[in-house]
């Protein structure tokens, strides 16, 4: 009987006297033990359930398991005791029936979120009791009462409501020993009822922290079994709650969950003959030395082990005299030294292990945080000047005054190393390594160094001269630059809390919405304060300074004069479409709003919200496949048509065909419905289909790369160059198609839309510089990330994408798939900078202006999160949030990488020409 | 120098106006939370959230209308007719209006729910439209070219426009900044949507007033401002 919150002084403190006379009276009679067990922090349900189940404390071995699944795979009681045949029953809290889900053979949760009910939760639990103590067919039952919980969180430790509850569980418990005992005249083993609390109760009536109040919880075991003196109470023993797994595997003659770090309770089986004694102590030893063999390499030197095995020597001596039949004094006597020496084992064993937390290699990971800030300063040290005209900016890799000090930097370094991996006792990544790879680190580390100090001293000679121009340039920065500034710094400061990273599609959604609301602004005061403008020019020649201040507040993003004559010269010949096309920019901001609104609605990805039903799941929902299959069908078309206007003829028909593959595949994997095959469910593999379509993505990215290579080698016009970029484009877009969930393929079609009425309406009109253009891609590349439904959570991964086409599992590229289709969105988006920025030729150095930003962009927030992480590393959630989150970032860390050679390669294209 | 002298005077007369102005504001929005309490039973901010807003922006409302066609700077010049005022009044009415859907629209593309909680949803927009539009409507009168002109760089013309600007981008960025700590999983009770957005809006609408005048105050020497 496990009641929620059940703190120490409930049971044996005054209010325990007062309002449970029952339990009293037990422990009083002597027929309970009583202890207070320690909960280990988080003192929130599920880990506790889980601790007091498998006897293992979550967060240390949860690291081996799969900490997303809500099914608790560990070993654990119940599991033991469903495989030897025994029947549990529960009533409670669903959460034991979410952790274990087929274990019992009759069950009936209660939900634990609406807390103002404290009544109506336990009636549910208590209104079959009567029944089930009646009955013969179960042989462990477990009731998870929540009401004193709900209290404590409603109104605290000490509100009138506590003692009636104490009251109502003290009742529920007399009643269930009573009837236990009356069932105990016909059966042969005497019974067990256990109570204990899972946690404590803060002073302020919450809990999940680490405060006495609520780490202590009271656990009675009451058994007929049991005879205690009477009358002496003394103050209960301190124990683990992880004890209980163990006391209880033994009880019921189950073998000990494996991961339990717990010792066996010792005044439980106190009275037993002393050869059980020490069989119980020795199987709960030999259980607890396994796990630490498992967990801990130098085991031998763990003075609990060695503990062990003395008194397992000693145990196997008092067998023998045991069976000599030797009933003398010495063997009482050797039985009671190897039953001290046991329980001295226990104790250091037990406390070895709990103190066991997941080690980290530190020297290794100060090493590559050291490398990545190194190079993030580097590369925003060199910011003012990568994004000046002329984009040019020089490493001065080979100063010589640097020399002696770099020389230097790699002696101290290689003798830190020397050091650090000489007396490491633990097993250290860079120390493993061999020598040539630790001393290329170093140099790089000290390459680095002397790189920025070069840097920062040329900077600080220039610094007089070029003040003034960043107070210029400071005070031309419009809306947007302040909005991309504000959001990219704020994204970095969330990285730090755990729930900004379960929920980050939140801030990015938060940031593009922001995004597009600034761009509407910037539509809206272009046009019509533009033409107002132009108007006041028009009437106020005279008046100069007027006209010098209105040119002056808008020189941060349009020249008025250029942009009114380009208009003219683009759409003098057609004076209605001019009035449409305001209109249609006007609109354009908020068209893009509504489609990621829509677009959220999709996917609900987070872990706050994710219960909420989503269109997604609407649609792949086996009663939907009709609209399903319409939507999907749409999409694809959609998807040609806005891709087909940037194609060359012959890439414009393998599109087409291999957008048609698509739709077979899908229609072959049996995600949609071709019209006329209704009822035939012939479900395969689609292998072919999926090649067919391969086939197609491989032509048009080879056409691509043709045109890109015939563009540097004949040294043809820049447009050649754009084609080939868009042709790889759409390759790319094809193999999302088919990679993409089947519900997804919406997702694919905005990006394309959004992409399409940005580049019309708002970057070209509105003239953004390239590093405006790329950050704004960049921002849109993560939204997409999670519109398609991707979160921080390795849960959401979606590995069938690897497996398209492919017969059986062949790691490269099902590794390559399953990335590509992950990062969708931002490599699309990133490849679709690429292809605007050089179908815009009036831009001299744009690409590499974009290159520098996204790799700048892309590395701030990771270096920032790898720093973040590493001073967070016994966080609670370290293995939960922070290291699935680290590892996404390392994998788009890498992606940004390969763009980035890309966008150069590209660059030098332009570069090598005269 | 004398008509700059006696400019300088007006202008401190104008800023110690605006300055009660804004101090009045601030204490009737203070007020709002604790003087229902003695007429409603169990009311407090937080848990019955919504007939707070209901008051507050009434309060506030009331009290804009009120004042600033009191010390209004430039009273109409010409005498209208009764006809043309109730029109000007009908149409500030219905720009509130379509201003309040607006801000729900607005609201909804950042991610509320569309059809659940809309009565929050509203109540908010309702609360945002007070704090910016309405301010507006009674400086400005329902006259979108004028709003255009005091919403660009350098286009105030007055002090009463500067305060104009500072309040109403501080209130809306007060409702921006209060959406962050909805994600946070600290379950408390002002994380529930929409409170820790309209309370955003209320701070940020209260520093706007605080901030302003003292703004314009430590700024007066920079202000000019060009007759219309």
């Amino acid at each position: 009987m496990l009641v929620d919150a059940l703190r120490d002084d409930f049971v044996f403190g005054s209010k325990g006297v007062q309002f449970m006379p029952y339990t009293k009276y037990l422990m009083e009679k002597g027929f309970a033990h009583n202890f207070i067990a320690e909960a280990k922090p988080p003192t929130v349900t599920m880990p506790r359930i889980k601790a007091l189940m498998t006897g293992s404390i979550p967060g240390f071995i949860d690291v081996v398991m799969n900490f997303n699944s809500p099914v608790l795979l560990e070993d654990n009681l119940i599991g033991q005791a469903k495989a030897a045949g025994k029947r549990v029953i529960f009533y409670g809290d669903d959460t034991w029936i979410k952790l274990f889900p087929k274990h019992f053979v009759e069950y009936d949760g209660t939900t634990s979120f609406f807390v103002p009910d404290f009544k109506e939760v336990d009636d549910n639990v208590t209104r079959h009791l009567d029944t089930v103590l009646k009955r013969e067919d179960w042989d462990i039952l477990i009731l998870h009462y929540l009401g004193l919980d709900h209290i404590g969180h409603l109104t605290g430790p000490h509100s009138s409501l506590i003692g009636p509850k104490l009251k109502e569980m003290d009742y529920i418990l007399k009643k269930i020993h009573i009837s236990l005992l009356s069932k105990e005249k016909e059966a042969s083993l005497p019974h067990l009822l256990v109570l204990c609390g899972d946690h404590g109760m803060s002073e302020a009536g919450g809990h999940g922290a680490s405060s006495v109040e609520e780490v202590s919880t009271p656990l009675l075991l009451i058994s007929s079994a049991f005879h205690r003196k009477m009358g002496n109470l003394q103050p209960p023993k301190h124990v683990q709650q992880t004890d209980l797994a163990a006391t209880l595997a033994v009880g019921l003659g189950l073998p000990i969950p494996k991961n339990s770090v717990g010792s066996i309770l010792y005044p439980v089986v106190e009275k037993r003959t002393m050869r059980e004694q020490l069989r119980f102590l020795h199987l709960n030893s030999v259980q607890l030395s396994r796990l630490l063999q498992e967990n801990v390499p130098m085991y031998e030197k763990d003075p609990g082990f060695q503990q062990f095995k003395v008194s397992e020597k000693l145990h196997g001596n008092w067998i023998k005299l045991y069976l000599e039949g030797n009933n003398s004094e010495v063997l009482l006597n050797l039985g009671k030294k190897v039953l001290k020496q046991y329980l001295d084992a226990l104790k250091t064993l037990s406390m070895s292990l709990s103190k066991q937390v997941a080690q980290y290699d530190m020297y290794s990971m100060m090493v590559g945080a050291i490398i990545v800030l190194e190079i993030t300063i580097l590369l925003l040290l060199s910011t003012p000047k990568a994004l000046c005209q002329n984009a040019a900016f020089e490493i001065p890799l080979s100063s010589s005054s640097f020399s002696l000090l770099f020389y230097l930097m790699v002696l101290i370094l290689s003798a830190v190393h020397v050091i650090i991996c000489t007396s490491a006792e633990r097993t250290c990544f860079l120390c493993s390594i061999s020598w040539l790879m630790a001393v290329g680190v170093m140099m790089l580390i000290s390459a680095l160094l002397c790189v920025i100090v070069a840097l920062l001293t040329k900077t600080f000679e220039n610094v007089r001269p070029s003040a003034q121009n960043l107070a210029a340039s400071s005070s031309g920065w419009s809306e947007l630059d302040l909005l991309i500034l504000f959001g990219t710094l704020g994204h970095v400061l969330s990285l730090g809390a755990s729930s900004f990273i379960e929920e980050e599609h939140q801030t990015w959604y938060f940031l593009i919405n922001t995004l597009c609301l600034a761009l509407g602004h910037e539509v809206f005061r272009n046009h019509f304060l533009g033409k107002d403008l132009d108007h006041n020019l028009a009437v106020e020649q005279n008046i100069k300074k007027n006209a010098k201040n209105v040119l002056q507040y808008k020189n941060d993003y349009v020249d008025v004069p250029e942009t009114s004559k380009i208009y003219k010269a683009s759409s003098s010949m057609e004076l209605l479409p001019k009035v449409y096309e305001k209109w249609l920019q006007l609109a354009s901001p908020w068209f893009i709003l509504i489609c990621c609104r829509l677009l959220r609605t999709l996917n609900q990805t987070g872990v706050q919200w994710a219960h909420r039903l989503d269109f997604g799941h609407w649609l792949t929902s086996s009663d939907h496949k009709i609209e399903l299959s319409v939507l999907t069908c749409l999409s694809l078309i959609m998807i040609f048509v806005l891709v087909q206007r940037r194609c060359s003829s012959v890439s414009k028909v393998a599109m087409a065909l291999g957008l048609l593959g698509v739709f077979c595949y899908r229609a072959a994997i049996g995600n949609v419905l071709l019209p006329w095959q209704r009822d035939r469910k012939s479900i395969s593999k689609g292998i072919i289909e999926a090649r067919f379509v391969y086939v197609f993505v491989l032509g048009i990215l080879f056409t691509g790369i043709k045109d890109l290579l015939k563009s540097q080698i004949i040294f043809a016009d820049v447009s050649i160059k754009s084609l080939g970029l868009w042709d790889i484009y759409n390759g790319l877009v094809l193999l999302a198609a088919l990679l993409l969930r089947p519900h997804n393929l919406p997702v694919l079609v905005f990006s394309l839309l959004i992409q399409a009425v940005m580049t019309k309406f708002i970057w070209k009109p509105l003239k953004h510089d390239a590093a405006q253009v790329t950050i704004m891609h960049y921002w849109f590349g993560q939204a997409f990330f999670y519109f398609q439904g991707n979160s921080n959570n390795i849960a959401t991964l979606d590995i069938s994408a690897g497996f398209v086409g492919l017969e059986s599992f062949i790691e490269v590229p099902a590794l390559f798939l399953t990335v590509f289709a992950t990062y969708i969105g931002p490599i699309l988006w990133a490849i679709h900078l690429l292809s605007f920025l050089s179908s815009e030729n009036n831009r001299s150095s744009a690409i590499s202006h974009a290159s520098f930003c996204y790799a700048l962009i892309c590395s701030i927030p990771v270096s920032a999160y790898i720093i973040l992480v590493t001073s967070l590393r016994y966080h609670l959630f370290i293995w939960s949030v922070f290291s699935p989150k680290l590892l996404y970032e390392g994998v788009h860390l890498f992606i940004t990488a390969t763009i980035c050679v890309f966008f150069i390669v590209m660059d030098q294209t332009n570069l090598i020409k005269p | 120098m004398g008509e700059r002298l006696q400019g300088s005077t007006m202008k401190d007369a104008d800023i110690k106006r605006l300055f009660y102005v804004h101090i009045f504001c601030i204490v009737s929005i203070i007020l709002t939370t604790f003087i229902p309490s003695f007429f409603l039973e169990d009311f407090s901010v937080l848990e019955t959230h919504l007939t707070w807003l209901c008051i507050c922006s009434m309060c506030v409302a009331i009290i804009n209308v009120v004042l600033y066609l009191q010390v209004k700077p430039n009273p109409s010049s010409k005498r209208s007719s009764i006809f043309h005022k109730i029109s000007r009044l009908l149409k500030s009415c219905v720009y509130f209006f379509i201003s309040c859907l607006l801000f729900h629209a607005i609201i909804v593309l950042y991610g509320a729910p569309l059809i659940e909680l809309m009565l929050e949803t509203f109540l908010f927009a309702v609360i945002l439209s007070t704090f910016t539009t309405l301010p507006c409507l009674c400086l400005l009168g329902p006259n979108i070219k004028a709003w255009l002109r005091v919403f660009t760089r350098n286009g105030a013309t007055s002090i009463w426009d500067n305060s104009l600007q500072i309040t109403t981008m501080s209130s809306v960025i007060g409702a921006w900044l209060g959406a962050f700590p909805i994600p946070l999983d600290w379950e408390r009770p002002w994380q529930v949507w929409p409170i820790s957005c309209t309370l955003g809006a209320t701070f940020g609408y209260m520093a706007g007033l605080l901030i302003s005048p003292v703004w314009i105050y430590r700024n007066r020497k920079q202000l000019t401002y060009k007759s219309r």
